[in-house]
């Protein structure tokens, strides 16, 4: 694209931008996000292309050459959300979605839909019978609120184009030529967006304390290290919608006066990392980041920075060690970021999800964004939900959604009809909510007042079937691997801690050890260095306060509930059910099971290790988990 | 003035820049294994955590003092709390105290006594780490380490090395080399600073005793022994005697008892070099070559500037240093008498320095094939080793070193300073002898203890440009803002220690604010109390200078380049 000199110029190309997607017959809009690309829609969006006639490397060109022969545009796009029925095509303006989609049914999607305009019925998203065509209809879509990722899965990811024609930088413009600095920043401030990465701090107020800064060299930062397990917001919207984060990063220098930024993202997002750099070059091109942005004398310039995956380079103070090139390790404050962040100078550092909500609130106001959520969480609030749920996937609804209506109307309900046990919240910082917690409201202080935390939003659903201890002690295990080891409560504490956990699933536990656990706990929250390490322990306290009589369970009784604990469990045959059919014992992978034909069988203990195939194999369920 | 109150009291609020120092004003000794107020606030340990009127918890060390607070530094809470961390720290140490060469010394240990740690409830489930013995001068024991990262933050900003940094993450953190590399493959140059910080004996100096006491034994030995000049003051305080007392005499007496046959002074040796050094510079003065001329007393610093800076090693002196250029004297002093006995003159120098060392083992620090220092021990391990002994030092009465090397001038004693060597050179240098000439160049800019000192010192018609500094990273800025054309010195003295000799890496520990002054005095008051003041006078110089040095200077007094 020619670089854009005015306003002017903007307006113009986001015309043709517009007309350019308008004047399309049928736009095919293949997923191509993490989940679906690892499902093969790389091999679907190929295959499409060749069929459609376009070419996948093409450049979009404006004009009467622009016009596909046939009106057709097929795209890659971000995340959907639907995950559970990956790979996804949706296809407009009909608005079909296509679950589970492989490169064979690209011919029938092409005769049928592309050139026919009817829907291909088999794969079409269908539940209780009720066949949904429509994407915007699918329980899953209904109920949510899409603001921020309302442009994911809707729109191509690799062209700049395709954002201009859907609002892409146009809240930059009105900041740009319509708003002072002060004012963009009043209009969060008054907005009170709340930082979407855990803390929940006042995004308005950070803008303003980074503002009134004496020192003049000041830095936008964003934290895309997302790295609690079960959690992919940022990267969806880093990876179908960059330039909306892109977008509201300017609009942060913007209002601070800072001229360089910074884009921290795990390495471990390598589409995400792609993505960012194909949008980075192309708003570039477009003289959207760069000297004299527009012809409105602000410049601004934006790099990315690989992080090398450490979960603590999450914390504010870690990653702006780390992109310094310092060992990631969060520093004692004060200072805090907003006066000495990065390189020692005032920086805004926020999530991407946080920069993603700032153009709408510019474009429609604080009071437009007041009617979302709750009176002091507004705005939605994006969450991945994983686990033992049906619809495992990215949603985003008002915040003060109950956790219900997410599991139940929007996730489809517990795997396999199992009933819920709790949810953990937060990811490894977070807690646990139970049953008894299914309407509280999803805003920051419910939770806090919960014992849990948003978090950046992270939602792992367990059902009946799953261990507490062990889920405890998994998430304990994640915290001590992921502990920066700087300060000993965080280090050696929650070493000590998962030491316990281990003895406790492994019927080595004592009740003495229960009680260290529980002062171990409370004593890393009071005085660990950092965030990461004053939550560390939450996991194990909130499980161990809801969850007592399990932990119990496993100390003096040395028995698992839920047979997930392997030490604790033991395989028994009951010999009135068994009738000696002998499956156990060719199933099981040690040879621990024996007996005669007709007669019952029964397992060596000493050799069983647990694994659970002579049960699952029994044709008269005679063999029972204890 | 504006208050805060800490534990009841109120304290006012001066310049502190934390809520720590405050508390220490105030009389309280807040525990903390990470906080040193020369270095950057690291904040790790969380031992100097403390409580405000509303419950709130915070590490004293990172928080601003702010007027009108409230705050408790031991309530039930926190003193249950340092307790758990100093279990903690435990549960992940080696606990062989007994038989620890810290023991007795450690802060650990002290304060596990101190907060009434009486049991350990967790095992030590650590994998034991390999020891690191590869430097000549230090000990790297990763299993005594409590990652405080005193030792790290010591080494990058103080000495500007970062020799040693953090590796790994959770309860695997070490501090090691980078990528797991032996101390002796890296920068480091030996200076024992990381050693001083060390709370515990993770970092610790690399002991000879052994050598010392097998070499008095062995009767075909003639075992010598040379004290430098910091010495002195700093190892009577350990026996009682008040901080920075000059103990020579007893020190000199407690060697004879040991077994040791002759005891000499290296302030001797400083003479030496502040005559062939004044040479030197003159030298240079007249031809303009490799100006500034850097000094070369410090191991340390000449290490430091063959690894970071080589461009500079030819400004270096190529005199030897003290030590090593009396080293050889002795041993040729000896060397008939020896050949006449049957023995062997064996050089032990007693040092407040760790990187002496590795010195002794440099090839241009012998004269020819010979070592011309045979062993180094540190203070620390003198002091241990009359300890072992059972004198009691505190009551011993003063003896003199042996004839013929036991009077200096004053000029060499204060080489254990820093600004020391540049002074005995000046005064060596100038034409004026009297007091005023002294007072003259004591008050030129060259004392104190500012890291950088500059000053312009007049004698006849040349006005020569010196700078002072100490700390090898007031030594690389210096370096660097010369090679960027903004300094121009004709001599520069370099002491890798902060303070120079007196806090080196041999010194016995803990080195607080109080006994920094003491023996900063103390060493000044050897000179002032000297009957001679120049090296120039001293009276033995001239007859050992005739009968063994004179055509042999640059043999024995020289490094061989």
């Amino acid at each position: 694209m020619n670089r854009l000199k005015s306003r002017e110029d903007l307006s113009e190309v986001r015309r043709l931008s517009e007309e350019r997607v308008e004047g399309m017959r049928c736009r095919i809009l293949i997923c191509a996000g993490t989940g679906c690309l690892a499902g093969g829609s790389q091999k679907i969006y190929e295959k499409m292309c060749s069929l459609c006639g376009n070419d996948p490397d093409a450049e979009i060109v404006f004009g009467p050459e622009a016009a596909h022969k046939d009106g057709i545009d097929v795209e890659k796009s971000g995340c959907h959300g639907f995950c559970e029925m990956g790979p996804l095509v949706r296809i407009e303006p009909y608005n079909y979605l296509y679950i589970k989609v492989k490169p064979e049914d690209c011919d029938e999607i092409y005769n049928t839909t592309v050139l026919n305009g009817k829907p291909v019925e088999r794969l079409l998203y269908s539940m209780n019978g009720v066949t949904y065509p429509a994407q915007e209809e699918i329980p899953f879509y209904a109920k949510q609120m899409r603001l921020v990722l309302k442009n994911c899965g809707h729109i191509g990811a690799e062209h700049i184009e395709e954002s201009l024609a859907f609002d892409g930088y146009k809240a930059l413009e009105k900041a740009l030529f319509e708003m002072t600095p002060d004012e963009v920043i009043d209009v969060i401030y008054d907005s009170n967006l709340r930082g979407r990465g855990g803390g929940g701090f006042q995004t308005g107020y950070k803008w303003k304390q980074v503002a009134r800064q004496a020192e003049t060299t000041r830095y936008i930062v964003c934290n895309g290290d997302e790295g609690d397990p079960g959690a992919f917001m940022d990267r969806s919207v880093m990876e179908g919608d960059p330039h909306k984060m892109i977008e509201g990063m300017l609009i942060a220098a913007y209002a601070v006066s800072a001229h360089e930024g910074y884009i921290y993202v795990r390495a471990e997002y390598p589409l995400a990392v792609s993505r960012l750099k194909i949008a980075i070059a192309q708003a570039e091109d477009a003289g959207l980041i760069g000297d004299d942005i527009l012809g409105s004398g602000f410049s601004f310039r934006l790099h990315i920075n690989k992080g090398a995956g450490a979960f603590v380079c999450g914390e504010g103070s870690a990653l702006t060690a780390s992109i310094e090139g310092e060992r990631g390790m969060p520093r004692t404050k004060p200072p805090r970021t907003v006066e000495q962040g990065l390189f020692g100078k005032p920086t805004v550092l926020n999530n991407v999800e946080t920069y993603a909500n700032v153009p709408m609130i510019i474009m429609n106001g604080s009071d437009w964004y007041h009617t979302i959520g709750t009176e002091k969480s507004p705005g939605t609030k994006a969450f991945a939900v994983t686990g033992s749920i049906n619809n495992t996937g990215l949603i985003e609804v008002p915040m003060g959604t109950t956790l219900r209506e997410i599991i139940y109307d929007i996730g489809g309900g517990i795997k396999g009809g199992k009933n819920f046990k709790a949810v953990q919240i937060g990811g490894p910082s977070g807690g646990c909510l139970i049953s008894s917690d299914l309407d509280v409201p999803l805003d920051f202080d419910s939770l806090k007042a919960k014992g849990a935390m948003i978090g950046s939003g992270g939602l792992v659903i367990m059902d009946e079937d799953t261990c507490m201890v062990e889920v405890a002690r998994f998430f304990m295990n994640f915290t001590q691997n992921e502990s920066c080891g700087k300060c000993v409560p965080c280090r050696e504490g929650t070493m000590r801690m998962l030491e316990i956990l281990e003895d406790i699933v492994g019927g080595r536990g004592t009740m003495e050890q229960l009680d260290l656990l529980e002062e171990l706990g409370l004593a890393i929250t009071d005085t660990a260095l950092c965030g990461l390490g004053k939550s560390a322990a939450l996991p194990v306290l909130s499980t161990l306060r809801v969850f007592r009589d399990e932990y119990e369970e496993h100390v003096k009784e040395k028995k698992c509930r839920t047979g997930t604990c392997k030490a604790l469990s033991s395989f028994t045959i009951s010999p009135d059910l068994c009738k000696g059919c002998s499956k156990c014992a060719r199933n099981c992978p040690v040879g621990a099971i024996s007996g005669e034909l007709k007669s019952p069988f029964t397992i060596d203990q000493s050799k069983c290790i647990k694994c659970g195939a002579c049960a699952d194999n029994c044709p008269f369920g005679a063999i029972s988990r204890g | 003035m504006e208050y805060m109150t800490i534990d009841g009291i109120k304290v006012p609020i001066e310049d502190e820049k934390n809520i720590l120092s405050l508390i220490r004003k105030a009389g309280i000794d807040i525990p903390t294994f990470c906080y040193h107020s020369d270095l950057s606030i690291y904040g790790a340990c969380r031992m100097c955590m403390v409580e405000d009127d509303r419950g709130r918890m915070f590490a004293s060390c990172s928080e601003q003092p702010r007027p009108g607070m409230v705050i408790h530094t031991n309530t039930k809470k926190l003193q249950q709390y340092r307790k758990l961390i100093i279990e903690l720290l435990l549960s992940a140490h080696c606990r062989d105290c007994t038989t620890c060469t810290k023991n007795g010394m450690c802060e650990l240990q002290s304060l596990a006594y101190r907060v009434g740690v009486h049991a350990v409830r967790f095992t030590n489930n650590k994998e034991e780490l390999p020891i690191d013995m590869s430097s000549n001068c230090i000990v790297r024991d990763p299993n005594k380490c409590i990652l405080c990262g005193d030792c790290v933050r010591t080494c990058s900003e103080n000495q500007g090395i970062g020799a040693i940094d953090f590796a790994h993450r959770g309860s695997k953190m070490q501090i090691t080399p980078a990528f797991g590399a032996n101390l002796c493959d890296t920068d480091c140059v030996g200076c024992g600073q990381c050693a001083v910080v060390c709370p515990t004996a993770a970092i610790s100096i690399r002991t000879n005793v052994t050598e010392v006491w097998d070499a008095i034994e062995d009767p075909k030995k003639r075992v010598v022994a040379q004290i430098a000049p910091a010495v002195r003051i700093a190892v009577g305080d350990k026996f009682g005697l008040p901080k920075g007392v000059n103990a020579m005499g007893k020190l000199v007496k407690a060697l004879r008892i040991m077994g040791f046959d002759e005891v000499y002074d290296t302030n001797f040796g400083a003479d030496l070099t502040v005559m062939e050094e004044s040479k030197e510079f003159a030298e240079r003065l007249k031809s303009g070559e490799n100006l500034p001329l850097f000094t070369s007393c410090c191991p340390a610093w000449v290490k430091f500037c063959e690894n970071r800076y080589p461009e500079f090693t030819k400004n270096i002196s190529t005199c030897r240093s003290p030590m090593s250029m009396f080293s050889p004297v002795i041993k040729e002093y000896f060397a008939e008498k020896d050949k006449e006995e049957g023995k062997e003159t064996y050089n032990v120098a007693i040092m407040p320095c760790t990187a002496k060392k590795a010195e002794i083992l440099r090839t241009d620090n012998c004269t020819g094939d010979r070592q011309d220092t045979d062993i180094v021990i540190t203070t620390q391990e003198i002091i241990r080793m009359i300890r072992q002994v059972g004198i009691k030092f505190e009551n011993l009465e003063s003896e003199a070193c042996d004839m013929p090397f036991s009077m200096a001038s004053g000029g060499a004693s204060i080489f254990g300073i820093t600004g020391g060597v540049t002074e005995a050179v000046l005064r060596y240098m100038s034409p004026e002898k009297d007091h005023t000439a002294i007072e003259n160049i004591k008050y030129s800019g060259i004392r104190g203890k500012a890291g950088f000192k500059e000053a312009s010192v007049t004698f006849g018609d040349r006005t020569l440009n010196i700078a002072v500094v100490h700390g090898l990273k007031n030594a690389s800025d210096l370096i660097e803002d010369i090679k960027a054309g903004k300094a121009h010195y004709d001599f520069v003295e370099v002491m890798a220690c902060r303070r120079g000799c007196i806090l080196g890496g041999g010194q016995p520990v803990p080195m607080g604010p109080a006994t920094r002054t003491a023996r900063m005095d103390g060493i000044y008051q050897v000179d002032q109390l000297s009957s001679i003041r120049y090296t120039d006078e001293n009276p033995l110089i001239d007859h050992i200078w005739n009968d063994i040095i004179k055509g042999r200077e640059h043999e024995l007094l020289h490094r061989n380049m």
